[in-house]
């Protein structure tokens, strides 16, 4: 394997007409980690991977693989294997011949084609037309052709759409187990949540725009702590949270759960115990919620972790 | 350099689907039909019409020129194909992440239509020498398939297919929708081209633009035009030198076009 290069974006930037889809975006990606890129629907994240991979023109700034935009590389394909959202496949297409066309540009023999398949799970379908492919299924064929050359970088854009929970978590081992032989993986998600196990970087952006770049515990230092209470008496509860200044959202009762919850955002389960038991409150229940780094993520890109939001934005 | 790799990913993607059989079943078979009802109609010869007949070795090329006359449309298609299908299959971010130079890409498809276009190119001349050739040999005057010039007509007829191959994949790289692109050769080919020929001629001061049309310079190239043998007057070819460069003009003038165009924008 050839070393691995980081991806380095400096000042990139990309207008289509009067739409601003990147905007002054710079960060690395390290090899040896995996690193999420994360935004919500529209941010830019494909419009950033399709400018690293030389498929847009910027409008500012640049995109290298390395020390050199992709397209300027001895052989690219075989450098940065790459999935991208949108990527179609002939469906008159065989899943190995649509692999063994791109092979030989990549260095690749029928022989690693029909191992990048066994790899992905698709043995069995290799000789059936892309056509008759499942969502999934064609996930997985993407992925194939973007291991084929076996390149020490991988750019994938929303790998884990359209797979199944088996494939998910084994996809999550495969990267872990990718980024540890060196190589650098960059991997695109609107959910932080799908890539929180599997991420050691972050790269946030929103509008097109940086918001947050740090290592994963990075981000949970800016994650408050919330603990989740139960308490019969909630006009009570209400009041001494409003004493103390914590704020507090309410949590709808589950079943078997008497009483009204909260889950109280910057105060540990210790405080707020030893608040309750001062002034005399029955809980029915006190528990630390740990970090809520989907909650600094809504809060970084501008969406409140309230499912209530949107209904009445307009 | 990738040339070499760029040139067998172009010849895999055309042969690892259907369609490339599909049309040489199609090229064979059409100009079988239509050799047959060419020779057929001069071997019975048509007094009824006053139409002087073609015979011997006239009526022998003006059946072989038919492989670049009436069949250039499949050649066409297919190297239209080349390109097309890559934007209606979404499958041009993989091609250009394969091959990110986009001047290699686009030249490759190029320099891979032109041997497809030949192979179609022979597969016609099977079909004319089934469909036409054994007619003539044995109900008219001859196949003459010993004689230089027919010859050279079958072999133009073979190099020019491989040239409508090249000219479908610069055509594909303007119009890439795969579907107008189709609907416009199908149109032009079969229709806009054979009625402006007809049409042009009959006109004397318009007659000489007549040969600038696609169609007349390749039967320029070939030495045979149906239109001269069907009795539409006379039409003037120019020499062959001349179409040859009439349809490199068309070429060029193409693949700058998509150039600055399809393979300038941005894939998203
Ligand atoms: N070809 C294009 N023409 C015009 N606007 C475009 C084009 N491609 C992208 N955009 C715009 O650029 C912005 C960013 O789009 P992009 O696809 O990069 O977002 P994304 O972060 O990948 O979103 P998602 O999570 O939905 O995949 C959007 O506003 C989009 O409408
Ligand atoms: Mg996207």
């Amino acid at each position: 394997m050839a070393a691995a290069p980081p991806f380095v974006i400096e000042g990139l930037g990309k207008s289509f007409g009067s739409v601003r889809a990147v905007h002054d975006l710079s960060f690395r990606v390290e090899p040896g980690r995996v690193t999420g890129f994360l935004g919500p629907n529209g941010s830019g994240k494909t419009t950033t991977l399709r400018m690293l991979l030389g498929l847009v023109r910027p409008t500012e700034g640049r995109a290298l693989v390395g020390d050199r935009p992709y397209a300027e590389h001895p052989v690219p394909g075989a450098l940065v294997g790459a999935a991208l959202e949108a990527t179609g496949f002939h469906p008159g297409r065989t899943g190995l011949g649509h692999l063994e066309v791109y092979a030989a540009q990549v260095g690749a023999d029928r022989a690693r084609a029909r191992e990048v398949l066994g790899m992905v799970g698709m043995s069995e379908a290799a000789g059936r037309k892309v056509g008759g492919y499942s969502l999934g299924m064609r996930q997985r064929l993407g992925l194939a052709t973007a291991l084929l050359a076996d390149p020490p970088a991988l750019v994938l854009d929303e790998p884990v759409n359209g797979l199944d929970p088996e494939g998910i978590v084994w996809l999550r081992q495969f990267l872990r187990h990718l980024a540890e032989q060196g190589r650098t993986v960059l991997v695109s998600s609107h959910v932080l949540g799908e890539v929180q196990h599997t991420v050691d970087d972050v790269v946030i952006i929103k509008a097109g725009q940086l918001v947050h770049a740090s290592s994963l515990s990075g981000l949970a230092e800016l994650a408050d702590q919330v603990t989740r209470v139960v308490a019969p008496d909630a006009e009570a509860f209400a009041r001494l949270a409003a004493d103390r200044g914590w704020s507090t959202h309410p949590v709808a009762g589950r079943g078997g759960t008497p009483g009204v919850g909260a889950d109280v955002v910057g105060a540990s389960a210790a405080e707020v115990g030893a608040a309750c038991f001062a002034v005399g409150l029955e809980l029915h229940q006190l528990a630390t919620r740990g970090t809520d780094l989907e909650d600094v993520f809504f809060r970084l890109t501008g969406h409140a972790a309230d499912p209530t939001v949107g209904e009445g934005a307009a | 350099m990738r040339w070499r790799e760029a040139l067998i990913a172009e010849k895999r993607k055309l042969t690892s689907t259907a369609m490339w059989w599909v049309l040489a079943i199609g090229m064979v078979g059409y100009l079988a039909f239509i050799g047959a009802v060419l020779a057929f109609s001069m071997v019975s010869g048509s007094d009824a019409t006053g139409v002087q007949p073609l015979t011997g070795k006239a009526a022998a090329l003006s059946v072989y020129g038919t492989v670049n006359a009436i069949g250039y449309v499949f050649p066409l298609v297919i190297g239209t194909l080349t390109v097309t299908t890559e934007m209606r299959h979404r499958t041009l971010t993989q091609s250009l992440l394969a091959e990110p130079v986009r001047g290699r890409l686009l030249s490759a498809k190029l320099a891979v239509s032109f041997p497809v276009g030949v192979c179609y190119g022979v597969l016609g001349v099977i079909g004319l020498l089934i469909g036409g050739a054994i007619p003539l040999a044995t109900a008219g005057d001859g196949a003459y398939l010993g004689d230089g010039e027919v010859i050279r007509v079958l072999v133009m007829g073979i190099l020019v297919s491989g040239l409508w191959a090249v000219l479908g994949a610069a055509f594909g790289s303007v119009v890439t929708n795969q579907v107008a692109a189709i609907v416009v050769l199908l149109a032009f080919t079969q229709l806009v081209e054979p009625i402006a020929r007809v049409g042009l001629s009959a006109v004397s001061s318009l007659a000489p633009v007549a040969s600038y049309l696609p169609g007349a310079a390749a039967d320029a190239v070939v030495g045979s035009s149906l239109y001269s043998s069907v009795g539409t007057g006379a039409v003037d070819l120019l020499p062959a030198w001349g179409g040859a460069l009439v349809l490199l003009g068309y070429g060029v003038v193409l693949v700058v076009l998509g150039w600055r165009t399809t393979f300038a924008r941005d894939v998203t």
